[in-house]
């Protein structure tokens, strides 16, 4: 009994004691280990009579209990204060800036380009492309211009040298001829790339980018081409109504031709589609002239579709208030970071077509 | 084309006001560009009298005027010679806005001698290009009076007319549009024939020449004197110089009727007028005083001696009229536009006459428009006209095209009855019987049925097309064609990268593409002679942005392009690439993580990153060192599938950084993205995952070697000793140091082993270990570090 009475006063107060878990624990080893003096008294057990062995054993077991529950007691406050000192010790200055990330950027134009596949391919466009250098078969002569017709002089044409005539597309007009020539009937593209005009002011550079539609089948009309367009550049500006105004043009490869006007004003510098304040001309557009479908042999008889098509970078321009075409072909960083568009920003109909990426960095 | 209300106005009879109109020009195709009222800008110019003309004490050319503006007299310093006693002009007095300058005018001591205003010239008030003298005009306006009030109110319009719209180079055509759209009444009144007198002592002779009909009028004893005001206000309020009566009515007929005609001077003309092709070699000064040589396909009127005019396009200076002309012959033709249009490009000239010749003027107007000239050259010159002189015919113009009604409805979805439409191009002057249309004589452009549609539906009315929404038919399978997906991925790829998209011209200096293997893709007629060959690399105009951003202070680039470099001139001879360049340092200075310049390995991850986002098989890629000549040759390389070069990358060569005036390092990647076999579609399934019960383990080895064996080489080897077990083989350490003496470095790796079917012994663990390294020591000499 009295080992008991003295394994408790002199164990429970140096538990309590304890100052670090390695103390603890080695005072656990001495009490509860294999040699442990609780477990030795245990071992003492299976010598004693019955009556004994169970009065014993049982003031053995509380005491046991008692003691365990003093060392995790004890164990928990010790770990708990060791966590506080370590936590004490390794304070760090979180306003410190993170480990660098460089963040690059779409170009504007690309993005753009991206935005108006989205929404063409919502509406059964498939993509078409072409070279950059044509022939004059492709960029002029199945596109109805003949030669020596005043209407070439509108585009103002970079030749190759000892090219035979072959010369930079002024367009991506040519693409529909090659669509026609090697695609089946019915035919919905659009087509985007380089063009190339040999002009250079405020508002020309050499090189910009054009995007070409082309709808082939028997019925497609100048009404489709109109609520096309609309459908197209209310989604691509994000807005419930376009106010468009469609007028007489020419153009070689199209009968009847058009000029589209978006309604819109420009405050402060900035464009907003809006009625009744001015028109804008955005693009060309009209029925595909019987001449160019027959050059690619197609019966202009049995089929009809209307053909477009527009400045890319200056629906960059409207769209994200970028004041200077020429600054796009620069490869000025400022302007890259500034006005280019993050690698998650990925234009999709179905998430909302643009700034979908999150915040610039 | 410019022209003025007024002058429409002799051609329609309407109650429209000038807004109405300009919308409606603009509705039916002849766009407004631009309205202006020269008038309301000369509202505070007055009507003043020169009273006194005195030399300026100080200088020769001027003179010292006194001008009585109706209610005070102005001293006014003057330099125009024609100033006398008694002219009325146009008086700006202090504080006007002088129109040509757009400055105000003040209050100015000349030589020393104060003047009070200025009297005006025809320029200065942007009035027309007279700049001979000032404004002298015969007019009864009192003193003081506006000079708006004077001048009228002639608002001026500028029309941009397509180039299938040669009747709308005049006037007359502007006016029978707008009436066919129901503006006002047209009202053109037929040319009556001139009885002529005698015999045109001048005969032509037209061999074929490009030319269907001329015809002439010999007109004697005119008196070419200035023509008057009605029609020095026409030509000045569209911005041509009057000249003289007899050139003055050329110049009307072409703008107002859209009517090249030429006068010569009769006495000039030596035998017979000869409408043929020019000579090989023959020369010609035209009259704007140069000298052209011309080629046997351009058509010339000449006499029996030499060419006196290039046909259509420009008369020749020693047959023109002067003011001393007596007899004229007057010529109204019709030259093939194509050859027009040929002989103006050959030569470079521009004219109106060729603008019009060239677009087509009205097939069957020759010969009424000779009568319309030779009756106002006789009203304002006097003379005596002879018999009209015709050869050759009017070209065939006359041509029916079948009309469907329902076709306007078909092609523009929008209803227009038969009898509406056949209103509308009856208006427009052609002719309909049943079913055949045939275009009037002045529309060359009307071709086919699709034409008439156009013009049925510009007339009714593009506003009133209906917008339908396309309907959508059977989702296409794929939209994008290959390259278009490739460019893409990559294109994400680079900037995810922290590469900045970059778009630069196809074009760049030939002078530089030396550098870059040129392939020669030469521009006729580049639009600046550092842009006249087609890139046969993205790199260099890459390098010039980068340098361009680190002289304007910022060093630290990564500037990446997706577009086509060219392999030929011929179309299709171009490659996709997504090129990038990095120059300066990977990132600014920084507390965590050191700076340090971009180098080989950046842009190595850089080309396997677009090549990973564009489906290319990485795994299998073999990196050998060979790339082209303007990289550094020991730090460059491809990677390569097989033969197929899909990258390269690569430090730049010192000698071309040099040429480019770059001073810092600079390393690139190059992916061809067309080189990329295409990913098979088929099979969507991903194979099943591989997950082994058992604990992958890790050794490490470093081997001591030759600095010349690739890594590559020691990982594949490492790799290949049991593709079973050995998942993974890494580099984690290099060391190349005196204590491993010359030549040598050491390769240290990490081999991954993954057991499949059960844990490894330590002897199995072991004997892989071994195979490793004498695989390595047989495939590459090298021994283990101890």
């Amino acid at each position: 009994m009295s080992d008991l009475t003295t394994i408790r006063e002199e164990v429970l107060p140096s538990l309590t004691k304890a100052a670090t878990l390695a103390e603890l624990e080695e005072l656990r080893v001495a009490v509860l280990g294999k040699k442990g003096r609780l477990t030795e008294l245990m071992k003492s057990l299976g010598a004693m009579s019955p009556e004994e062995r169970k009065s014993f054993g049982q003031e053995l077991n509380v005491l046991k209990e008692e003691i365990t529950a003093a060392f995790t007691e004890r164990k928990s406050f010790l770990e708990a204060e060791a966590i506080n000192e370590r936590l004490k010790n390794e304070t760090i200055d979180v306003t410190l800036p993170p480990r660098p990330f460089v963040q690059g950027r779409i170009h504007p134009v690309s993005q753009v380009t991206e935005e108006l596949l989205a929404i063409f391919s919502q509406m059964g466009f498939k993509l078409a492309e072409g070279p950059d250098i044509e022939d004059d078969w492709h960029n002029f002569e199945a596109l109805n211009f003949p030669k020596s017709h005043p209407a070439r002089q509108m585009q103002a044409t970079f030749f190759m040298k000892d090219g035979g005539g072959d010369i930079l597309r002024t367009h991506t007009s040519p693409v529909q001829v090659r669509t026609m020539e090697s695609q089946d009937l019915p035919i919905r593209i659009v087509a985007p790339g380089r063009t190339y005009r040999c002009d250079y002011d405020m508002t020309h550079t050499p090189m910009f980018h054009q995007i070409e539609g082309l709808v082939i089948d028997k019925s497609t009309n100048m009404g489709h081409l109109k609520g096309c367009l609309i459908d197209v550049f209310k989604a691509f500006f994000e807005v419930d109504d376009v106010p468009v105004r469609f007028r007489p043009s020419f153009f070689p490869f199209t009968e009847p031709s058009a000029e589209m006007d978006i309604g819109c004003s420009r405050e402060n510098g900035e464009f907003k589609i809006a009625k009744g304040k001015g028109w804008m001309e955005v693009l060309g557009c009209g029925m595909v002239h019987p001449n160019v479908l027959k050059a690619s042999g197609i019966n202009p008889d049995e089929y009809q579709g209307f053909a477009f098509g527009f400045g890319i970078d200056r629906m960059a321009m409207l769209k994200y208030g970028i004041p200077d075409l020429r600054t796009f072909f620069e490869g000025d960083i400022r302007r890259l970071k500034h006005y280019g568009f993050i690698p998650l920003d990925i234009p999709a109909m179905n998430i909302g077509l643009s700034l979908n990426g999150g915040i610039k960095r | 084309m410019k022209l003025t209300l007024n002058w429409l106005k002799e051609y329609i009879d309407t109650e429209a006001t000038l807004d109405e109109i300009t919308a409606k020009l603009t509705d039916i195709g002849l766009e407004v560009e631009e309205v202006s009222n020269p008038a309301a800008a000369l509202k505070d110019f007055i009507i003043a009298e020169i009273k006194e003309v005195n030399d300026h004490p100080n200088a020769d050319k001027l003179h010292i005027l006194k001008v009585d503006t109706g209610t005070e007299v102005l001293q006014i310093v003057c330099g125009a010679p024609n100033v006398h006693v008694g002219l009325k002009g146009v008086l700006a007095r202090p504080g006007v806005i002088v129109p040509i300058s757009g400055e105000t005018l003040k209050v100015g001591k000349i030589r020393g001698v104060e003047s009070f205003g200025m009297m005006c010239s025809a320029r200065e008030l942007k009035l027309g290009e007279d700049h001979n003298g000032i404004l002298d005009l015969e007019t009864d306006a009192p003193l003081g009076t506006s000079f708006a009030k004077v001048l009228g109110e002639d608002p001026l319009i500028d029309i941009n007319v397509t180039p299938n719209r040669p009747d709308c180079f005049g006037v007359l055509g502007v006016a029978r549009d707008l009436s066919a759209a129901g503006i006002g009444t047209f009202k053109d009144t037929a040319a009556t024939p001139v009885k002529g007198s005698f015999l045109s002592p001048i005969k032509v002779n037209l061999s074929p020449s490009g030319c269907a009909i001329f015809t002439g009028r010999y007109i004697r004893g005119v008196k070419n004197c200035a023509s008057p005001q009605w029609l020095q206000d026409r030509l000045n309020a569209v911005g041509l110089r009057p000249i003289s009566a007899l050139v003055d009515v050329t110049n009307y007929l072409n703008i107002g009727r859209c009517r090249p005609l030429h006068v010569f001077d009769a006495t000039k003309i030596k035998g017979d007028i000869e409408v043929r092709y020019a000579k090989e070699g023959e020369k010609l000064i035209t009259l704007d005083e140069k000298e052209h040589t011309l080629t046997a396909d351009m058509t010339v009127i000449a006499d029996a001696e030499e060419v006196l005019s290039l046909a259509g396009i420009m008369g020749g200076e020693k047959s023109g009229v002067s003011d001393d002309t007596t007899d004229v012959f007057l010529e109204s033709a019709w030259f093939e536009p194509m050859n027009i249009a040929a002989t103006g490009r050959a030569l470079n000239i521009e004219s109106d006459s060729r603008t019009r010749f060239e677009r087509g003027v009205d097939a069957a107007s020759a010969v009424p428009d000779n009568e319309i000239a030779t009756r106002l050259i006789l009203e304002l010159c006097g003379g005596e006209a002879s018999e009209i002189v015709i050869a050759g015919k009017e070209p065939h113009w006359q041509r029916e095209i079948t009309f469907r009604p329902q076709r306007v409805n078909e092609l523009c979805g929008v209803d227009v009855s038969k009898a509406e439409a056949e209103k509308i191009l009856t208006a427009l002057g052609f002719t309909v019987n049943g079913d055949k249309v045939t275009p009037s004589s002045w529309r060359p452009d009307i071709e086919g049925e699709a034409d008439l549609v156009e013009e049925v539906m510009r007339i009714y009315g593009y506003d009133k097309l209906p917008a339908l929404s396309m309907i959508s038919g059977e989702m296409p399978k794929v939209l994008l064609t290959p390259r278009q997906k490739k460019e893409i991925s990559a294109r994400r790829a680079l900037a995810e990268r922290g590469g900045f998209q970059a778009i630069t011209w196809s074009f760049m200096s030939s002078e530089k593409a030396k550098l870059f293997g040129s392939k020669g893709v030469m521009l006729g007629n580049p639009i600046a002679s550092d842009l006249d060959e087609m890139r046969p690399s993205l790199l260099p105009n890459l390098i010039d942005a980068a340098k361009r951003n680190a002289d304007r202070g910022y060093p630290n680039t990564a500037l990446f392009e997706v577009g086509p470099q060219f392999t030929g001139a011929k179309p299709g001879e171009q490659e996709a690439m997504a090129s990038i360049v990095r120059m300066g340092k990977n990132h600014s200075r920084h507390w965590l993580d050191a700076e340090r310049e971009a180098d080989v390995f950046d842009v190595k991850e850089d080309a396997i990153a677009a090549l990973a986002a564009i489906d290319a098989p990485i795994s299998g890629l073999q990196v050998f060192r060979t790339a082209p000549s303007y990289y550094h040759p020991g730090r460059s390389g491809a990677l390569c599938l097989g033969k197929n070069v899909l990258a390269y990358f690569g430090e730049l060569h010192p000698n071309v950084l040099k040429a480019m005036d770059v001073k810092e390092r600079v390393v690139a990647a190059e992916v061809f993205l067309d080189k990329v076999p295409a990913k098979e579609l088929k099979n969507k399934n991903q194979k099943t995952v591989l997950m082994s019960a058992f604990q992958p383990l890790s050794r490490d080895f470093a081997f001591i070697m030759d600095t010349g064996i690739d890594a590559e080489k020691v990982l594949k080897t490492a790799k290949n000793v049991d593709k079973n077990l050995i998942a993974d083989v890494q580099v984690f350490d290099l060391y190349e140091g005196e204590r491993l003496g010359e030549g040598k470095k050491s390769l240290a790796i990490e081999v991954t082993i993954q057991p499949q079917e059960k844990t490894l012994t330590d002897a199995e663990i072991e004997d892989i270990s071994a195979r490793i390294v004498n695989a390595v020591k047989a495939a590459t000499g090298a021994e283990l570090r101890s």
